[in-house]
């Protein structure tokens, strides 16, 4: 390691030069911080201050930078140089904009200033600029499981992308459940008429496409590697295995069909004539266009009845407890079906909420236009009668019990995931607070990828079987990087979202298969150059960091020393956080890099009556939060001290500890929300997080100091108020119960 | 079907909602409601309705012929416009909501007592006659509608009301003397065009079974 | 600015000895003062309102309508129509443009129209007198030509239903049009604003058959005026002028209110703004007298 040389650079802009002492700060750096050069300068982010930093860099004068001057999260253009660590010590957002302009609190002000210079310092002594750790080049190559409609555009959109595809599909053909409907909802201006499908054409592309191989009857065995060399066994009908080397994978392994079978009161299995909405398109094109035929008697279907949600969005054991999404629009097309032969055919449609996204607004109303039906209403039960099918419903808009004949019943069921094993499943037997919608979803499971992942052979499901890290934020990144989820494996989706899905996880795909060749991280810290190494003759191997790493990043090896799959991770420093010996650090981020930033802060002495307040606070919710708590000059006590961190997961509990044992009166965590609906950019981090922190009052009472000293908050982006609220709280709660008795 | 009744198996049969889309001014909109229930939710007088729009459009597609035409409901209507220009599907509902009342008065199946439907009448009467409307003259004939014991106790209730107008000189006392208020010159021309109109629309129609579909 | 001419549907509330024959007069005065001159429309008749459905079906009430269109046609097709009643004007409106858009009404239409020798085009605009006043003058003209602004007044713009729905008037929203706060404000009084009953319903037509159940709305929307601070109540609608002036003193016998709020047109503010008289603005036919105005029109 070359031999630390800080330069400090102090900002004299946006306000700071007049409410600052900047020559005191100057000389902090100087003495305290051990800087080689200190410069101060009207206007940092100008073109002359950036140089000026630049030049001291050229001329090797300094390899660790502080930028004294405004929040990390701005100007980050300007201030951004190549081969040094570069610390921000926040003056402007966390400083003097957070504190008012007068006379009184120009002392505790100035002193908030010169501890961030401290503190800058102090993490630039103990960074080392991050270099690329590229291990091999990558493969420009991705394999996509599963040959439908999501496959097949996954594969199309791959190659326009200029990389080679190769599909892998279970059964005999491509094309999926899409290519088994008469028509499709429209995805075409004005969405008023079912449309082809186009499944032929689509599959015609792909096979004339010199970038794609596609591997019929075939499964994967083994899948082994990490993003950018992924190694995977296919296995063909014949028995006959060979590996393959692939960039990335994309998971279009779509859904089956719920069991119509767990529908008896809905008459399916009692009568033919009862159907899900795959048998009626089965039917129709059978008919091809002219009148659609009852499967008991052949006669035509004079008066059909939809049942929208059977067996879905209900709680009752063994349906779906989630919404499929396509099957509104369906029905008003299956409807069409009937409707475009003969007008005069009856149809209804009974559904409790009538849901069609997309351009299915106008799909619903054309379909009303034709003369479909509506009818809200909970249906109880079919019942084959001497031929015809007595559908009995609550009318919920009349409030009455009514009756409809039927000739036939169309059941519109859901989609169940294909996503393999659920790896996180707990035995049924512990499964007794299991909470009511979580219910078990059967289905025979096969392994689809079977990784040779020390955390299990397939993806984590994040809700109801599916496979995805987070619906809204993270779409299709799931929690095995470089592996992405698209289509109904994903959420229940109709055919138009799929396409978009297809896309999306495409891009995602190479994304993840190019910054592996670059030893860079894919997502969410998109281009980090940084990586966690550790410290093998201080592991005792406790596995922690390899059980709690979000994106099983991490494997073991044959003496159970962690093997740091670095494509596979995504930087977020859970295993740091872990990692009770405290040997896991990135170049740019450790045990150190945070712990000598705490130990700088001048604590002063338990007569000075000034206590300080440390906050660890999340820098992709949190921290931002704050930023923006001082655009909006909410004032918050002079005591605290804040540093950022990756995620609250890397929060390691040496840092609470020495903070309270080195004098601090209190330690605040801010984190993103956690558990079912959260936030986390990591999924797991502030959960593992907020239940290291629930182990912390032993620790508290051991030291003889109150527990409510220490406190973890959930903090949203949004909770601009809240955040400097609870800054103010605490020192609220620190001016009742007193200072630390450890001060020195 | 212990519980259910068994005539109302067949009520979901499209029948009488063709009927209204063939019959009542507006009333191929009735398929396109989406039970959203704004329209209800927007009637000044909606709390008085028995059926509110929303119910009123579902018992069409349910095939409540008697219920829809001897209701009330319709003639609650104040022409406030409110429904319309909130529904998210645009559906012209007072003007279906007139088209049904209307088409009820038209077959005989409106309810007798409703007081706006007597009013109604008698302002047409007023217009078929004179071509323009006296509001003193109908003002009078209300009172009296309900018979001449009922009408005197409404005249005197409203006496106070009636003075004041006439006190403004906003009511003519004399309006029931023809030949002093104000008419159309062409009456007969009107008649005329209304006749012919009448014929017209009668002549379209469609005729549906009296079984009530 | 030149005299502008337009042929005029006054509708039946507006004869002389009824019930909107106020509203006539101040129309007349402030017609005078901005150089309109209204044509009426020879012989028309009424446009069947909101219960000519009762009797009258879809034909026949769109020939009704259909007949003063084709006269006014006849007369002076370069004009537009003009009506102040609300109720006449949206029935000759809705009439013209369904008949415009309907080539199959519009033909019937003029089947029934032709036993009288009258054929209908839809050549002109059916317009509001508002609509005039707004498009045609605009907010400072109607300001320049005021000579006693109403100091220290307080208005509620109560706008009701069928000047607003369904087609309202250009560029104002159906919830909370302003056009009537800002003739307010032009004539120099003060709009009350946030007036909660602002595009409520009178009952209409229905105050009549539904005394009861019309009278409770109209309670509400006299005191919305009195929550709001307003010493009077201003409207575009005849009916919503007789509706809730007429009934205050049952209203109050029932509710046991002290309502006394006067109710006056747009035309009755701009009249006595412009230096009309009283008796110009027919500030004598209200059955509340609004004092302040008649204080200012008496004022030198």
């Amino acid at each position: 390691m070359s031999e630390v040389k800080i330069g400090a650079y102090i900002c004299k802009g946006c306000g700071i030069g007049e409410r600052l002492d900047t020559d005191q700060l100057e000389q902090i750096a100087a003495r305290e911080g051990k800087a080689a050069i200190v410069r101060q300068h009207e206007f940092l982010c100008s073109t002359s201050g950036v140089q000026s930093i630049q030049n001291d860099i050229s001329a090797g004068d300094v390899n660790r930078i502080v930028i004294a001057a405004c929040s990390r999260r701005a100007k980050t253009e300007a201030f951004r140089f190549e081969n040094v660590a570069i610390s921000r010590a926040n003056l402007r957002e966390g400083v003097i904009w957070v504190r008012p302009d007068t006379e009184e609190a120009l002392e505790l002000t100035q002193e908030m200033a010169g501890d961030y210079l401290r503190m800058g310092c102090a993490e630039a002594k103990h960074m080392t600029p991050p270099s690329p750790h590229v291990e091999s080049t990558t493969t420009r190559e991705v394999l996509i499981v599963g040959g439908g409609l999501t496959g097949l555009t996954a594969a199309l959109e791959a190659s326009k992308a200029g990389y080679r595809a190769t599909i892998v599909e279970k059964s005999g053909e491509l094309g999926g459940w899409a290519a088994k409907l008469y028509r499709r909802t429209p995805h075409r201006s004005p969405y008023t008429d079912p449309q082809e499908t186009g499944i032929a054409d689509l599959i015609a592309a792909v096979q004339s496409d010199a970038n794609i191989s596609v591997q019929l009857d075939a499964t994967i065995t083994r899948t082994s590697g990490s993003p950018g060399r992924f190694f995977v066994d296919i296995a063909t009908e014949s028995g006959a295995t060979r590996t393959d080397r692939f960039g990335a994978i994309i998971q279009a392994t779509g859904f089956t069909p719920f069991d119509a079978n767990k529908l008896p009161e809905l008459g399916f299995g009692k009568s033919p004539d009862v159907v899900d909405q795959l048998g009626l398109e089965r039917l129709a094109r059978e008919a091809n266009g002219g009148p659609i035929k009852r499967p008991s008697d052949g006669k035509d279907v004079r008066n059909v009845v939809f049942v929208q949600c059977a067996g879905q969005r209900s709680q009752s054991e063994g349906h779906l407890p989630y919404c499929s999404g396509h099957c509104c629009n369906t029905s008003i097309k299956q409807a069409m079906y009937f409707k475009d032969a003969n007008p005069g055919v009856d149809t209804t449609i009974l559904y409790t909420d009538l849901r069609s996204p997309g351009n299915g607004e106008d799909f619903y109303r054309s379909g009303q236009k034709k003369g479909v039906i509506f009818t809200k209403g909970v249906v109880k039960e079919v019942v084959p009668e001497n031929g015809v099918l007595d559908v009995r419903l609550k009318d919920l808009i009349l409030d009455e019990d009514v009756a409809i004949r039927a000739d036939l019943v169309v059941l519109a069921t859901g989609m169940v995931a294909n996503s393999g094993v659920n790896i996180d499943a707990v035995p049924l037997d512990a499964d007794k607070d299991a909470k009511p919608g979580e219910a078990h979803i059967e289905i025979p499971i096969e392994s689809i990828l079977n990784l040779d992942y020390r955390q299990g052979p397939d993806m984590p499901q994040l809700r109801h079987g599916f496979n995805d890290s987070h619906f809204i934020c993270f779409p299709y990144e799931t929690q095995r990087t470089g592996i992405y989820a698209a289509g109904p494996v994903r959420r229940p989706m109709d055919m138009v979202q799929v396409v978009d899905d297809a896309a999306g996880a495409t891009l995602k795909a190479i994304q993840a298969l190019e910054n592996a060749g670059l030893g860079r991280a894919a997502h969410p810290r998109s281009g980090d150059l940084s990586f966690p190494s550790f410290r093998r003759e201080g592991c005792t191997q406790c596995k922690r960091c390899t059980v709690e790493c979000p994106f099983g990043a991490i494997d073991e090896d044959e003496k159970r020393y962690p093997i740091f799959n670095e494509s596979r991770c995504r930087r977020c420093g859970t295993c740091m956080g872990a990692c009770p010996v405290r040997v896991i650090s990135f170049e740019n981020y450790s045990v150190d890099s945070v712990g000598q930033q705490i130990k700088a802060v001048d604590i002063p002495d338990e007569f000075s009556e000034k206590p300080r307040i440390l906050v660890l606070a999340c820098e992709n919710d949190a921290y931002p939060a704050l930023d923006m708590a001082a655009m909006n000059r909410l004032e918050y006590s002079a005591f605290v001290r804040v540093i950022p961190v990756r995620c609250l997961g890397s929060v390691n509990t040496i840092w609470v500890t020495d903070a309270l044992n080195g004098g601090y009166d209190s330690v605040v965590l801010m984190g993103c929300q956690k558990g079912e609906n959260y936030q986390c950019h990591f999924v797991k981090g502030s959960e593992m997080a907020h239940y290291r922190m629930s182990k912390i009052d032993d620790t508290l009472q051991q030291l003889q100091m109150e527990t409510e000293r220490v406190c973890t908050y959930e903090v949203a982006i949004t909770d601009i108020h809240r955040a400097s609220q609870l800054i103010n709280d605490m020192a609220a709660t620190i001016d009742r119960i007193g200072l630390s008795p450890f001060k020195f | 079907m212990d519980d259910l009744n068994l005539a109302m198996r067949d009520r979901y049969r499209n029948n009488f909602l063709q009927e209204v889309e063939a019959n009542v001014e507006e009333g191929e909109w009735a398929k396109m409601c989406m039970q959203c229930g704004v329209c209800s939710g927007s009637c000044p007088f909606g709390p008085h309705w028995d059926h509110p729009p929303q119910e009123i459009f579902m018992m069409i597609r349910a095939n409540k012929r008697e219920e829809v035409l001897s209701s009330t409901s319709m003639w609650l209507c104040t022409s406030c416009y409110n429904c319309i220009v909130r529904c998210p599907r645009e559906i012209p509902i007072t003007h279906i909501m007139h088209g049904l009342a209307s088409y009820a008065q038209r077959l005989g199946l409106a309810p007798k007592e409703q007081p706006t439907r007597k009013f109604g009448l008698m302002f047409w009467d007023n217009i078929e006659k004179n071509g323009r409307v006296n509001e003193s003259i109908l003002g009078i004939k209300l009172y009296f509608m309900n018979g001449f014991k009922e009408g005197v106790k409404t005249a005197y209730k409203m006496a106070p009301v009636g003075w004041n107008m006439l006190r403004t000189k906003r009511f003519n006392p004399f309006a029931l003397i023809p030949f002093l208020h104000k008419r159309c010159k062409k009456r007969s021309d009107i008649q005329a065009i209304l006749r012919k109109a009448q014929q017209i629309e009668n002549a379209r129609t469609v005729r549906f079974g009296t079984a009530g579909g | 600015m030149v005299k502008k001419e337009y042929m005029f549907y006054p509708g039946c509330t507006a004869e002389s000895l009824a019930s909107g024959s106020n509203y006539m007069t101040s129309v007349e005065s402030m017609c005078e003062v901005l150089d309109i001159q209204l044509n009426e429309i020879p012989d028309w008749n009424c446009c069947g309102a909101s219960v000519g459905y009762v009797g009258g079906s879809e034909l026949p009430r769109l020939a009704l309508n259909a007949r003063n269109l084709a006269i006014a046609e006849q007369v002076h097709p370069e004009q537009d129509v003009v009506a102040t009643c609300a109720a006449c004007w949206l029935g000759a409106r809705e009439t013209r443009d369904r008949l415009e858009e309907d080539n199959e009404l519009m033909r019937e239409t003029n089947e029934a129209l032709a036993e009288a020798g009258l054929k209908y085009e839809a050549k002109q605009k059916v317009r509001h007198m508002v609509e005039v006043l707004i498009e045609d003058f605009g907010y400072e003209e109607l300001q320049r030509h005021v000579k006693k602004p109403l100091d220290g007044v307080k208005i509620a713009g109560y706008v009701g239903c069928q000047t607003n729905r369904p087609f309202g008037i250009e560029g104002e929203s159906f919830e909370n049009p302003k056009y009537l706060d800002k003739f307010v404000e032009t004539m120099g009084a003060e709009p009350v604003e946030k007036y909660d009953k602002k595009v409520s319903c009178c009952g209409g037509g229905l105050a009549f058959s539904e005394p009861e159940k019309s009278q409770a709305l109209i309670k509400d929307i006299i005191e919305a005026a009195y929550d709001g601070g307003a010493d009077m109540i201003v409207t575009p609608c005849p009916v919503c002028q007789m509706n809730v002036e007429i009934y205050q003193d049952q209203i109050n016998q029932k509710y046991q209110t002290k309502f006394k709020m006067p109710v006056v047109y747009y035309s009755t503010l701009m009249a006595v703004a412009y230096g009309k008289s009283a008796k110009q603005a027919a500030l004598g036919t209200q059955i509340i007298r609004a004092k302040q105005l008649e204080d200012i029109a008496g004022r030198k």
